[in-house]
């Protein structure tokens, strides 16, 4: 009885010891937007390989804003050091940083990716402009000169030569930067060509409340937003052979056996489309590191290094291979020139 | 008096319909749950046997001196063979295979794209432990690349254009001659069960999840069991009835059914941010489970408590014996299979939980084998959640194997939470 009782107490005791010896971290974390999530496992793995003496990085994923947060609650080892974005850090999120002491931000670009409409591979080809996809996702839309609520109900409606689908387009819910990207390139552009943003103006409202009307998606059940990753809006796709949705280019070469790609503005997007500025919708992939990091924790210099030369994210790099449009040779040399500053 | 018998009315037809429709209602709603976890079994299991194999070549490869080591420095630096250009070996082997010329370089990058960037490490290692091959040759099973293994498991739909597949019409030549001559075929995947996380489809697997999941099953039984049997043992069999100890009660129950996320915010305040702990290790992973795990554990010992006969107690009391004696040598034996019950039930409720583990950076990339629990590691269903995000198509048969696995592991610890409970029950 007595030496249970004695293993007992001697378990408790080295079960606490071991949380004393929290030491310092010696792997990279990460976290941040699950878009650039694929393309940070690809750096993570090769730099493991290459370098032997540091650990692979952790990078976590759960979307763009919720790894500013992470990373903005302050400095030290149990915070993390890089976020990966798919959009540009907000004003706000600059400010709680520079709160929490996260004052020296740096920021790179690693690449752009593509925003595509896409279909069931067996649908016919399609070639929207973005007033077609203003009328049929827009809350509010002129039809016959009068600007009143979207309640047309199939492509055709827009534009006779759109085929007669009822629309059902799968749009990224709010959380996601490719949501925003999306109405800032899109809507707006199309708010703007469809007269609606005229129409809207004349109504009285002023330019901030225009800017939301225009962004805002129909509430009717057309449009539906996606809440979780592109694989959903992939598999919807895929069992709803009439309907349309919003994936990233590198999602749709992956699964390019099973979907189609619509043009826009007569465009089709592709690498070439999209590094040459010619597509619409494209955005710039970011990661930001804490300044006060670099000397902190090992290996960061060298992983951030390792991920902006053009071993990675050059032209023939394994990121471009997977659906990374890369940037072109100044930027990329800009962005490298930019971890050596100071 | 039988006159008055056939005339009273006791309604028997109805009472046999009224038990008629509830033996029907009863039946109809076994049948619709049973036909619900049968096509959720089948969606699982058809889409998920297949990773249990993994497609690979089978090739006698020239291990060439002139390749690894083309100046003949190997004895004074060991470092040669370790850097060498391993792949290359495979490619001029797979090359010759299939009949195409060294020089063809365009055909040479399409060769290499058959086979998995692992299989070089693969050849690599051989070669770091066995230096005296380098010059013979070895008949070597290696992984195929993932996109050949989707197509020779008939995933991927090969009516499109060539430009929308991964594989070219020349690679699905190839790949019809390997099969037919049997380079290419089928293996057990054991590496499913060690490779860790990976961006390359076929060369992750569940090795780190399956770490992870133990060192957290391992912290949750240490942790909740003592603390969780202690409370309910003291609520139950010491402390007087009083308003204090209903209010404690109703905690407890209110805990029991708290959205599991809740107890992730408290971690990564509680653990990561005041105590210090390491973000994403599971040790922290453990420890916000054990707290989701101990109202569970809590409420089932004190049913099992409650369910002791209390002429037990009576006739211990009686005897002479404490009120710890009694409670300590009989009326917790008798509870064990009850409180064993409750305590694998709710540690196959931990096993299956992601969203505590999301916010302390447990949904992760984690490549490297965590060692201690304060190392970064993953969990079985976070692995599941993570692998049905992905973009190409063999992590998706992927996706359900791993579900397969942990749907064995459930049913395992449920198994024996039975057979533990008929090993020791006690019958008076």
């Amino acid at each position: 009885m007595r030496g249970r009782r004695f293993f007992f107490i001697a378990y408790l005791f080295i079960f606490f010891m071991r949380i004393e010896i929290a030491c310092a971290r010696d792997q990279i974390q990460i976290s941040g937007s699950s878009t650039i999530f694929p393309y940070a496992k690809i750096v993570a793995e090769a730099f493991g390989e290459a370098y032997h003496s540091y650990k692979i990085p952790v990078i976590e994923t759960g979307g763009s804003g919720a790894g500013f947060q992470e990373f903005c609650r302050g400095i030290g080892s149990n915070t993390i050091d890089i976020v990966n974005a798919s959009r540009p850090i907000k004003p706000g999120e600059r400010q709680s940083c520079f709160q929490n002491g996260v004052k020296d931000i740096r920021e790179f670009r690693i690449g752009y990716d593509g925003i595509i409409f896409s279909t069931n591979i067996n649908g016919p080809d399609w070639n929207l402009r973005s007033e077609d996809i203003y009328n049929a996702l827009g809350a509010y839309v002129v039809m016959n000169g009068h600007l009143q609520a979207n309640f047309i109900k199939s492509w055709n409606e827009i534009n006779p030569h759109l085929p007669p689908w009822a629309i059902t387009v799968y749009v990224p819910g709010e959380k996601h930067g490719t949501r925003e990207v999306f109405e800032e390139k899109l809507m707006l552009d199309g708010c703007h060509t469809s007269g609606a943003f005229d129409a809207l103006k004349a109504s009285g409202l002023d330019d901030k409340a225009v800017d939301v009307a225009c962004r805002s998606l129909r509430k009717d059940g057309k449009a539906v937003e996606i809440d979780s990753d592109y694989s959903e809006t992939f598999s919807r796709l895929v069992s709803n052979k009439t309907s349309m949705g919003i994936l990233s280019l590198a999602y749709y070469e992956n699964n390019a056996d099973r979907l189609k790609v619509a043009s826009i503005n007569a465009i089709v997007p592709s690498e070439v489309t999209i590094s040459e500025g010619r597509y619409l919708l494209s955005r710039p992939l970011f990661f930001y590191v804490k300044g006060a990091h670099l000397s902190m924790i090992p290996g960061l210099k060298e992983y951030i290094e390792f991920f902006l030369s053009d071993q990675m994210i050059g032209p023939d790099g394994p990121l471009v291979a997977y659906g990374l449009v890369p940037a072109s040779d100044n930027e990329r040399e800009l962005q490298r020139t930019l971890l050596k500053k100071k | 008096m039988s006159k008055l018998l056939k005339h009273r009315d006791i309604r028997l037809k109805q009472r046999y319909r009224a038990e008629a429709f509830f033996r029907s209602c009863g039946l109809f709603a076994i049948s619709l749950g049973v036909f619900f976890l049968l096509v959720l079994l089948y969606s699982v299991f058809s889409q998920g046997v297949s990773a249990f194999w993994q497609t690979s070549l089978t090739l006698s490869v020239k291990l060439d001196a002139k390749i690894i080591d083309p100046e003949g420095r190997r004895a004074n630096d060991p470092q040669i063979i370790c850097i060498a250009d391993y792949p290359r070996l495979l490619r001029n082997a797979l090359a010759e295979e299939l009949g195409v010329s060294l020089d063809d370089l365009v055909s040479l990058r399409e060769v290499s794209r058959m086979f998995s960037f692992g299989a070089g490490s693969q050849l690599r290692d051989l070669v770091v432990k066995n230096p005296q091959l380098i010059g013979t040759s070895q008949k070597l099973t290696f992984l195929a690349a993932s996109h050949v293994d989707s197509v020779f498991k008939g995933q991927v739909n090969l009516s499109v254009s060539e430009t929308k597949r991964k594989l070219s019409n020349k690679q699905l030549e190839w790949m019809k001659k390997l099969a037919y001559e049997g380079i290419l075929h089928k293996t057990f995947n054991f590496g499913f069960f060690i490779f860790s996380a990976s961006s390359r489809p076929e060369m992750s697997g569940l090795g780190v999840a399956l770490i992870g999941s133990f060192y957290m099953m391992f912290i949750v039984l240490l942790c909740s069991l003592p603390i969780g049997v202690a409370a309910a043992v003291y609520l139950e069999e010491y402390a007087g009835r009083n308003r204090f100890t209903d209010l404690i009660e109703v905690n407890i129950n209110n805990l029991a059914a708290v959205p599991s996320i809740i107890f992730g915010l408290l971690g990564l305040v509680v653990f990561i941010h005041f105590l210090g702990l390491p973000r994403s290790s599971s040790l922290v992973g453990g420890l916000v489970l054990t707290l989701m795990t101990f109202p569970t554990i809590i409420i089932a010992t004190r049913s099992a408590l409650r369910a002791v006969s209390p002429s037990i107690r009576l006739a211990a009391l009686g005897l002479g014996a404490s009120k710890t004696q009694t409670v300590f040598q009989h009326v917790i034996p008798l509870a064990i299979p009850g409180i064993l019950t409750g305590t694998i039930l709710g540690l196959a409720h931990a096993l299956g939980e992601t969203a505590p583990l999301l916010l302390i950076g447990m949904v992760a990339f984690v490549a490297n084998y965590p060692v201690s629990p304060m190392d970064p590691a993953t969990a079985v269903p976070v692995q599941i959640y993570m692998w049905a995000n992905e973009a190409e198509r063999a992590f998706v048969e992927r996706t359900f194997c791993a579900i397969i696995v942990l749907l064995m592991f459930l049913a395992l610890m449920n198994i024996a939470a039975v057979l533990l409970r008929n090993r020791f029950e006690r019958r008076f």
